[in-house]
C-alpha cells in the first residue's frame, strides 16, 4: 500500500518535469512547435483535470463539459473580438485583453452556466445523466453554431493573443509557462478536493449514495458542488485553448471535445491525480506522430483505448503504480 | 409518563393491491427496544423505510422527538438523530472501515463542504472513529477496505456508523442477519447496553435475540398488527403462535 503510493508520487513528478522539460529543452533549441505541441497537452490536461473532479471523484460521467470548454474558448474569443474592434463588451463595461479578467470572466460563466445544468442533470443518474448532459451542451452548440454576431459556424479568430501582465504571450515558451502554472494549481486544487471532508462525501457518494444519506449528508448537495468547481476548471482550460489557437470555433463545444475529454481521463487512470495529465501526453503524441503517418490514426487509438479499458482499468497510471488505494 | 422517542399513527402504504403497511401505530420509548417481528413478507422493512424516509407513506404520520417528520428526506432525518443501519450491509466498498465511520463522524459535524484540510491528518475525525471502532471491536481492522471484511464484520461496522451519529434512535434491520451464533450472542450483549444511549426499534428474526432483548414486541403480519405486548405477552398469544411462532416459543 505504502509502495504504490510511492510509485504513484514517482510517475506524477516524472510527468510534471517531462512535461516542463521538453518545450524548455525545444525552445532553447529553436523548436517552438514543440512548446505549442506542449501547450496543448496542458491545456487539454487542465480540461480533463476538471472533468476528473466530477467524473473521477463522483462518478458523474459529464458527457457534456464540451459546454464549458467552448463558453470558455468564447469568453476569451468575444472579448479579444471587441477589444480589437475598441468597443464595449457589454452592458457598457470596457471590453479587455487581460488574460486574469478573462479568466475570471470564463470561470464565473462557466459555474453560472453549469449550476442550472447540473440541478437538473443531478436529478437523473446513469445513462440518463450522460444523456442530460449532452443535451444541454448540444443546445449550446447550436446556438454558438447560429449566432452570426460572433462568426456562427465559421468560428471566431483572436487576431492578437490576449494578454498577461509582465509576460510575453505572444511567444510561445512564456505562454506555455502560464498554462502550466495553471495545470498545477488545478492539480494542487483536486488534490486539496479529494482529501478533504468534501472529498470523502464526493467518492463515497460515488461508492455507494444510500449510505451517505443515511449518515446525513444529502448527496446531491455535494455532487451539484461538484459539477460546478469541474466545469469552472474545464472553462478555464476552454479561454486558453482558444488563445493557443487563436481561434475559436463551435466544434469547442461540440460532443466529439466531450467524448476527447472523457478518453483522455479513461487512457490516463479514471480519479488519479495525474490521470488527464498522462491521459493528454499519450493523445496529443498518438494524434501527433500516427496523424502523421495516416488519417486514420484515431483507430489506433481506439485499440489503445479498448486495451485500457479491457486490460488496465486503472489507466496508464494504474499500470505504472498500481491500484488506487484510500486510506 | 415519559413523552415516546417516535410516535407512528395510522401509517399505510400500498404497491398496486398489495397493503404493506395497513394502519401501522407504534411508540418508541426512551431507555426501550422495541422489536418488530413478523413472517418474511410481512412489511417490515417497508415500515423502516418509511421511518427513515427512503418510501413516502400513502396515509398517517410519523412524529419523532415532538416533530412531524413528513417533506423530510432521508439525510435530513439522520441529521434530526434517527440512525438506521440495514438488512443488507450498505457502506462505501473502497474506503476503510475507518473512513466509513470518519465519514459518519464528519456528518453529524456537519461539515461536509470543506474542501482543505486533509481528513487522514485530522485528528477530530480519526480519534472519535477509532474509538467507536474499538468499541465494536473492529479496531485492528480499521484499514481495511469495506469491500475486503468479513459479513459478520460488515455488520459491526454497520452498527459503528450508526454509532458514530450519536442518533436519538436506532432503527436497525435484522442487524443479526448472517452472524452466526457466536457473533449474536456477542452483538445481543452489546444491543443490550445500548438502548441506555438511544431507544432502538428492532427488526429481527433471531427470536433468541429479541426475547433477550426486547422490552416490547409488535408482531407484523401482512401489514397490521396483530399482537403488541411485553416478551411474555407475545410468547403466550395464540394468535401469534398460530401467524408466525409456530413450535419456536
Amino acid at each position: 500500500m505504502k509502495a504504490t503510493g510511492a510509485r504513484e508520487i514517482i510517475a506524477n513528478a516524472t510527468i510534471a518535469l517531462l512535461l516542463l522539460a521538453v518545450p524548455l529543452a525545444a525552445s532553447a533549441m529553436g523548436e517552438p512547435f514543440y512548446v505549442t505541441l506542449a501547450t496543448r497537452i496542458t491545456i487539454l490536461a487542465l480540461a480533463a483535470a476538471g472533468l476528473n473532479i466530477a467524473l473521477g471523484l463522483g462518478g458523474l460521467v459529464s458527457f457534456g463539459h464540451a459546454a464549458f470548454f467552448g463558453l470558455g474558448g468564447y469568453a476569451a474569443g468575444i472579448m479579444a473580438a471587441h477589444a480589437f474592434n475598441a468597443e464595449p463588451f457589454f452592458l457598457g463595461l470596457d471590453s479587455t485583453t487581460s488574460m486574469p479578467v478573462i479568466w475570471l470572466v470564463a470561470i464565473v460563466t462557466c459555474g453560472l452556466v453549469a449550476l442550472p445544468i447540473g440541478a437538473i442533470s443531478l436529478r437523473t443518474s446513469g445513462v440518463y445523466f450522460i444523456m442530460i448532459t449532452l443535451a444541454f451542451a448540444q443546445m449550446i452548440y447550436y446556438f454558438a453554431n447560429s449566432w452570426p454576431a460572433y462568426g456562427g459556424q465559421d468560428g471566431l479568430p483572436i487576431f492578437i493573443r490576449n494578454t498577461f501582465p509582465g509576460v510575453n504571450t505572444a511567444q510561445p515558451l512564456p505562454f506555455f509557462l502560464l498554462c502550466y502554472a495553471a495545470l498545477l494549481l488545478a492539480l494542487l486544487m483536486f488534490w486539496s478536493l479529494r482529501n478533504s471532508r468534501f472529498g470523502a462525501a464526493l467518492q463515497a457518494a460515488r461508492q455507494n449514495s444510500v449510505r451517505v444519506s443515511a449518515v446525513g449528508i444529502a448527496p446531491f448537495n455535494v455532487r451539484l458542488v461538484a459539477f460546478v468547481i469541474s466545469a469552472m476548471v474545464t472553462g478555464l482550460a476552454g479561454a486558453l485553448f482558444a488563445d493557443l489557437n487563436r481561434f475559436v470555433s463551435p466544434s469547442m463545444l461540440s460532443w466529439h471535445m466531450s467524448g476527447e475529454l472523457i478518453v483522455l481521463i479513461v487512457l490516463g487512470g479514471i480519479g488519479r491525480l495525474f490521470g488527464p495529465v498522462a491521459g493528454a501526453m499519450l493523445f496529443v503524441l498518438l494524434e501527433h506522430f500516427l496523424g502523421g503517418v495516416t488519417e486514420r490514426w484515431q483507430l489506433f487509438l481506439g485499440l489503445i483505448l479498448l486495451g485500457v479499458v479491457l486490460f488496465a482499468r486503472g489507466g496508464l497510471l494504474g499500470m505504472i503504480a498500481g491500484k488506487a488505494r484510500h486510506g | 409518563m415519559a413523552e415516546p422517542v417516535l410516535t407512528i399513527r395510522e401509517l399505510e402504504k400500498s404497491f398496486g393491491a398489495l397493503k404493506a403497511t395497513d394502519g401501522v401505530s407504534i411508540d418508541l420509548m426512551p431507555g426501550e427496544i422495541h422489536a418488530l417481528i413478523g413472517p418474511n413478507g410481512a412489511g417490515k422493512s417497508t415500515l423502516i423505510h418509511q421511518v427513515s424516509g427512503s418510501i413516502k407513506p400513502d396515509r398517517g404520520t410519523i412524529h419523532f422527538l415532538g416533530q412531524d417528520m413528513a417533506g423530510l428526506d432521508v439525510a435530513a432525518r439522520a441529521r434530526f438523530g434517527l440512525a438506521r443501519s440495514f438488512q443488507t450491509s450498505s457502506l462505501a466498498q473502497e474506503f476503510s472501515a475507518l473512513r466509513n465511520v470518519m465519514l459518519a463522524v464528519q456528518a453529524k459535524q456537519g461539515s461536509s463542504l470543506r474542501v482543505f484540510r486533509p481528513v487522514m491528518r485530522d485528528r477530530s475525525l480519526i480519534e472519535p472513529a477509532l474509538a467507536i471502532l474499538e468499541r465494536v471491536g473492529l479496531a485492528g481492522r480499521a484499514h481495511v477496505p469495506a469491500a475486503e471484511l468479513s459479513h459478520g464484520e460488515r455488520r459491526q461496522l454497520e452498527i459503528a456508523i450508526a454509532l458514530a451519529l450519536e442518533p436519538k434512535a436506532f432503527l436497525l434491520d435484522e442487524p443479526m442477519a448472517g452472524m452466526g451464533p457466536e457473533g449474536s450472542k456477542v452483538l445481543t450483549g452489546f444491543l443490550d447496553d445500548l438502548r441506555h444511549e438511544a431507544p432502538i426499534l428492532l427488526v429481527e428474526h433471531d427470536m433468541d435475540a429479541v426475547f433477550a432483548l426486547a422490552d416490547r414486541i409488535s408482531v407484523l403480519v401482512y401489514g397490521r398488527i396483530i399482537a403488541s405486548g411485553t416478551v411474555e405477552e407475545i410468547r403466550n398469544d395464540p394468535e401469534v403462535r398460530r401467524a408466525y411462532l409456530g413450535d419456536a416459543a
